[in-house]
């Protein structure tokens, strides 16, 4: 005579692993909390990295990627090179060229007014620059207004944003100036951060004539930039050194701001990869707490385990039950612990003014690890279980 | 493979006959003529029948819980197993039950050796063919008296809605039908013991183990669950009953002594 082999449903299979976890809600959820806690960490530092960095490339996108910048590099002999005068004509007249704008470094201090000691840096560089350089590098006045032709050759000013800041300077209508060398320079105007040249927030920017008239300025640009359509930036590329310093092209250096922009959205991938193992800690933890409340509750309930025996499950069934209550005890640890990260990041992300990203990968990945934290954590509680003789579990004290 | 069902449905049933695809089980005496015949209609295969079983615990000093103990119990059989505490009735009862192994001897349900069985098939005997009936009644108590008896179907595969169905047509039996929604906490001892027994029985089994069905239970309430015991038995199911109730067992047509780990002596009343 041949009997049906026992036989349990997989629905019957995950109404018990409820079951035994509805039993003792506060357990469970206690036991769930440390793997919420290693997914919501790694939800949030994937969130929040991939956030910035969508707010970097929607950044990228309105600041354009077609800026480059020339600058003098090192001689042969290794002395700091310098790029001829007329190179900001030269660049302009590269074909694809859009618009040219150029920074000098000045051998200047700035000063909020004559009474402070000279000596004092305050990390305050003056650049002459050109008209156009506002427009080339996609910046905006904060207050006041930019340089112009007939302001270039004046004693007046534009403060970056933090130059502004360290100064303490919030008007720019003409009723302020500043300390520079031995002249006040009258501020007319004070910009917004810019985020692809971050070293003209800490700068106080003077017209090029004023600049080699009363500064000793010598006229070398320190910085060309210029923009030329998407298309072209690589072949400009290419003629930039040469155009820009047709004696010395190995002495310039040419570079795109944007890459920088671009890197230092990736540079905290050592800091995330240290989140990310600090959440991998927490979710190793929380499996733990996950076996040890299956190592107590297949002790607890030993019992139940012989009556399921006695029922007609097998070894297989008991371990399998035990495995699917631990597998489900980790999901829910994973599903709270996205559900907090991911509204962790959204808060961090709109407080910080930036789009939403919590990649797909992440939440993929963190329901995968928590069913494989489960799993571990089951399989030796679930084998103590299903090696329980029927007996010894009914017999149970 | 119909062959099959049929056989196990009709054993199922409690027939008298076991069916014709039923395997005799190989005799070892069959060398030596025996008088035995060898006719289904007079030998019914028994439901459980032990020969020569012994079942030592090991420890220190071992316990020699059962020894040379034969005893077969036919279909529809209804037998109490009395005797001393620690005679050895709870380790014949789980023996008998598959939970347990004997250290010597055979065991066979419906006919089958079970020491050819692998766990797998001893769950499914457990599934098919018996019930066990626990002093300690063993009730999940966050589940209905309805969902308890319809877990006892579990580990048979049927859907969920059928083992409801089944579980509330027992509960009738019982004559717990208006309390299928209770939770065990809302149940008296008597009727946790009808739900547990519903439980054994939801599944139709050839054979009922019960130890101390009505140890719990003051004697009116033990009368009622010996007078379910015995209508299960004309019913056609085999029932083993441990008791300690002197009257339980009178009331029972066929009594079993043991002491030491032995049948001292087996005496049918009557039938
Ligand atoms: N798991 C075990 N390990 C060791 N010895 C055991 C075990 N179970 C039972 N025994 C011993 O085996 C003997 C028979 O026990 P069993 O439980 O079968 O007795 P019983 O007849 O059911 O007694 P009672 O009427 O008190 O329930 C006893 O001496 C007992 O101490
Ligand atoms: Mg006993």
């Amino acid at each position: 005579m041949t009997l049906e082999p026992s036989r349990l449903r997989g629905a019957d299979l995950v109404g018990l692993a409820v079951a035994g976890m509805r039993a003792r809600p506060l357990r469970a959820v206690l036991s769930a909390l440390g793997i919420a806690v290693g997914i919501a960490a790694m939800v949030v530092v994937v969130g929040i990295s991939a956030s910035s960095r969508a707010e970097v490339e929607a950044q990228l996108e309105l600041l354009g990627t077609n800026l480059l910048t020339v600058s003098p590099g090192q001689t042969i002999t290794g002395e700091e090179a310098s790029l001829p005068p007329e190179s900001v004509d030269m660049v302009a007249r590269i074909g694809p060229v859009e618009s040219v704008g150029a920074i000098g470094e000045v051998d200047a201090n700035v000063y909020r007014s004559e009474a402070i000691d000279p000596n004092l840096s305050n990390g305050i560089t003056v650049y002459a620059t050109t008209v156009d350089l506002l427009g080339t590098v996609g910046g905006e006045v904060a207050e006041g207004r930019f340089l112009d032709e007939a302001l270039a050759a004046f004693p007046t000013t534009v403060l970056g944003s933090t130059t502004a800041e360290r100064l303490g300077i919030t008007v720019a209508d003409g009723s302020v100036a500043v300390r520079i060398g031995d002249e006040d320079f009258t501020v007319v105007g004070v910009l917004e951060p810019v985020p692809l040249v971050p070293e003209l927030d800490a700068g106080a920017l003077v017209g090029w004539p004023v600049a080699e008239a009363e500064l000793g300025f010598d006229g070398a640009p320190t910085t060309i930039f210029e923009r030329s359509p998407d298309a072209t930036v690589a072949a400009v590329r290419e003629v930039l050194p040469a155009t820009a310093n047709p004696e010395a092209p190995q002495e310039t250096v040419v570079s795109r701001p944007s890459d920088a922009l671009a890197a230092k959205a990736a540079t905290d991938r050592t800091l995330t990869t240290l989140l990310l193992s600090l959440g991998g800690v927490a979710l190793l933890v929380g499996g733990i707490g996950v076996a040890n409340t299956m190592v107590i509750a297949v002790l607890e309930r030993r019992s139940e385990i012989g009556l399921r025996r006695s029922l007609g499950a097998t070894r297989g069934h008991i371990r399998g039950q035990f495995l699917a209550e631990s597998m489900l005890l980790a999901g829910l640890g994973g599903v709270g612990g996205a559900a907090i990260g991911g509204a962790a990041t959204a808060g961090f992300a709109l407080w910080q003014g930036w789009p939403v990203s919590i990649p797909l990968w992440a939440l993929a990945l963190s329901a995968a690890a928590t069913i494989a934290v489960g799993a571990v954590a089951g399989v030796y509680p679930a084998s103590k279980a299903a090696r329980y003789s029927p007996t010894v579990a009914l017999s149970a004290y | 493979m119909d062959d099959q069902i049929n056989t196990a449905v009709q054993v199922r049933t409690g027939d008298e006959r076991a069916g014709p695809g039923a395997a005799r089980p190989s005799d070892p005496s069959d060398a030596s003529p025996s008088p035995e015949p060898e006719l289904p209609q007079d030998d019914p295969v028994s439901v459980v029948e032990l020969a020569g079983v012994d079942r030592t615990y090991p420890g220190k000093p071992p316990v020699a819980a059962l020894r040379g103990v034969d005893l077969a119990v036919r279909p529809g059989e209804l037998l109490a197993v009395v005797g001393p505490s620690g005679s050895g009735k709870s380790t014949l009862l789980n023996i008998a039950g598959t939970l347990d192994r004997a250290d010597a001897g055979t065991v066979r349900i419906d006919g089958r050796d079970l020491s050819d069985c692998s766990d797998r098939q001893l769950a499914s005997i457990r599934a098919h063919r018996i019930g066990f009936v626990f002093q300690q009644f063993f009730l999940a108590p966050g589940a209905s008296a309805l969902d308890n008896v319809a877990d006892g179907l579990l580990y048979t595969g049927r859907p969920k809605r059928e083992r409801r169905e089944a579980a509330s047509r027992t509960l009738e039996r019982v004559g717990l039908g208006d309390r299928a929604h209770h939770k065990p906490g809302e149940l008296s001892g008597g009727q946790r013991q009808r739900v547990a027994i519903a439980r054994a029985l939801v599944g139709d089994p050839g054979l009922l183990l019960t130890d101390e069905p009505t140890g719990a239970l003051d004697s009116a309430t033990g009368e009622a669950i010996v007078e379910l015991l015995v209508d299960l038995h004309r019913g056609g199911t085999a029932v083993i009953v441990i008791t300690h109730d002197a009257q339980v067992a009178a009331a029972m047509p066929r009594r079993v002594l043991m002491r030491d780990g032995r049948i001292e002596s087996d005496e049918a009343v009557r039938g």
